[in-house]
């Protein structure tokens, strides 16, 4: 017997439609994109050598989780976190003072600019001759490509609070420390998990970029050595597994942001 | 007995474009348990006596005493309502209006009674552990009021408190904020540009001048009862008519 829907469940069960499709259509893609490499290089339409395909790439994979894998995306891994979490903390701290005094703020404005629009890489072969060719290069490399935006876009999100809100403290006698602490930085709480999330993106360009530069390890170093002796494989292999990484930290900032929206 | 004296304030400001003088020569006293409002032409520098006040700003010439003492910086002794309630989103309704004592470290059990008794006595009751998104306008305004009377303030600064919401909305906050104000003894300041807003609360009205603004006439229209009652009272619209026209010349 068919039941009638009611208009309600109606709109819902649309909308559930809705998003299975829209998420068929995803894997879809994806099914389509490997399976059409795959094919075009199994029927020599594309010269797999160049290209790599996704069977070799299993292969690879297969022949590095038995070697090393695991070394190469822990140390990647790790320089990426202290990368990320030095900037962000280190860029709001910084935020924080600027806040804090007006002076320097409008003292160090100019400078900040600069910098930020200054391509990180070209610090390079000074951060290499300071901090020497090893792993504090690699995360100077990722802080200093982080911390800039870190700061002006935690700065912008202080500056942004209702004046009145500031005034109303003041009435009631607050001091500078407790207009930052009770409503400053809870006020700007959704603003810096949408720094988080940048910081996600640009810490995995810092450690890459920093790996292509210095490193006998990682997964930048692995991409750069298969390019130089012409393993396509291990590039792709190793591109692809970057991808997820950056995917699954993107994911659990998400899940943090979900958690404080929930929570307030 | 007088709570709040202005003396001789005047107040010039400085920007980039040129010198504004706000404020000459302003006196004015407020007793206690006194509603006073002040109205006049916009742009005049009502808020700006509110900023003096409450000690965030100092008058360029003369003095205000609060309670007998001079202010020169904000001692937290007055309590600030604003156009907008300006409630912490992250806070629920409680801890909102526990935030004074709080910035005052004068949170004590006996604070918080007091201050959950209030919450309580204003029909807030049930929203204590509810966060300001989940209550309407009015109420949110109630809940505002609750949080500037929590640390006992010596003197309530109304600043255009009403503006904000809609017509209906409007005058049963009005209605309430005066029951409030009134029942627990408060003295209040009200700035405003709604004439009948100031005759229906107050109970005396300050007439400024244009600026530099200075008190130019004060009306005491002896009307008695809640603002709705005073608003149907025969001699409202008398009032009205003298006070409009003396604001508009």
């Amino acid at each position: 017997m068919k039941k009638t829907l009611t208009l309600r469940e109606k709109y819902l069960l649309d909308k559930r439609n809705q998003k299975i499709k829209i998420l068929a259509i995803q894997i879809a893609v994806l099914v389509i994109f490997f399976g059409l490499w795959e094919l075009l290089a199994q029927t020599e339409v594309i010269d797999s050598f160049v290209t790599s395909c996704p069977s070799r790439m299993i292969k690879t994979l297969k022949l590095l989780v038995r070697q090393d894998l695991f070394r190469h995306v822990g140390i990647t891994l790790l320089e990426c976190i202290c990368g990320f979490v030095i900037a962000t903390v280190l860029g709001t701290a910084i935020a924080v003072l600027l806040w804090w005094s007006k002076t320097l703020r409008r003292v160090l404005e100019p400078y900040i600019v600069v910098l930020n629009s200054l391509p990180k890489i070209a610090l390079g072969p000074v951060i290499i001759i300071w901090m020497g060719a090893g792993y504090q290069a690699i995360i100077m490399m990722t802080v200093l490509i982080c911390i800039i935006v870190t700061i002006m876009s935690v700065l912008a999100g202080f500056l942004e609070c209702d004046e009145d809100k500031i005034l109303l403290m003041r009435s009631m006698g607050a001091n500078k420390f407790q207009i930052l602490w009770k409503l400053i930085l809870p006020s700007s709480l959704p603003n810096l998990i949408s720094v988080l999330k940048i910081n996600v993106g640009l810490s995995w360009v810092g450690v890459i970029m920093g790996e292509y530069l210095v490193s006998s390890a990682g997964l930048g170093y692995l991409i750069i050595y298969g390019g130089q002796v012409f393993k396509l494989d291990l590039v792709m292999t190793s591109t692809l597994i970057l991808c997820l990484l950056a995917a699954l930290m993107y994911l659990s900032v998400a899940a943090v942001e979900r958690h404080l929206k929930r929570t307030r | 007995m007088e709570i709040l004296k202005i003396e001789n304030v005047s107040l010039r400001y400085q920007t980039d474009e040129a010198e504004t003088e706000a404020l000459r020569d302003v006196n004015l006293t407020i007793d206690e348990g006194e509603f006073v409002a002040i109205i006049g032409p916009s742009g005049c520098g009502k808020t700006t006596i509110l900023t003096l006040i409450s000690g965030l700003m100092k008058p360029t010439a003369g003095t205000i005493y609060l309670d007998g003492k001079v202010i020169d910086k904000p001692v937290g002794d007055i309590g600030y309502m604003l156009q907008r309630d300006h409630l912490f989103a992250w806070r629920t309704i409680l801890s909102n209006a526990l935030l004074g004592l709080e910035l005052q470290k004068k949170k004590t059990p006996e604070t918080i009674e007091y201050t959950t008794a209030l919450i309580d006595k204003y029909g807030l009751g049930d929203f204590k552990k509810a966060y300001p998104r989940q209550l309407s306008g009015g109420m949110r305004q109630r809940a505002a009021l609750i949080r500037t009377l929590a640390y006992r303030p010596k003197i309530l600064l109304l600043d255009e408190p009403f503006s904000a919401l809609d017509y209906q909305t409007r005058l049963s906050v009005c209605d309430d904020v005066h029951n409030i104000i009134k029942s627990e003894k408060k003295t209040a300041l009200l700035v405003t540009h709604d004439i009948s807003e100031a005759i229906s609360l107050a109970d005396r009205i300050i007439v400024l001048s244009a600026r530099p603004a200075t008190v130019k006439s004060v009306y005491t229209p002896q009307i008695e009862g809640t603002p709705l009652r005073r608003r149907e009272h025969e001699s409202f619209s008398r009032w009205f008519d003298v006070i409009y026209k003396d604001v508009s010349t």
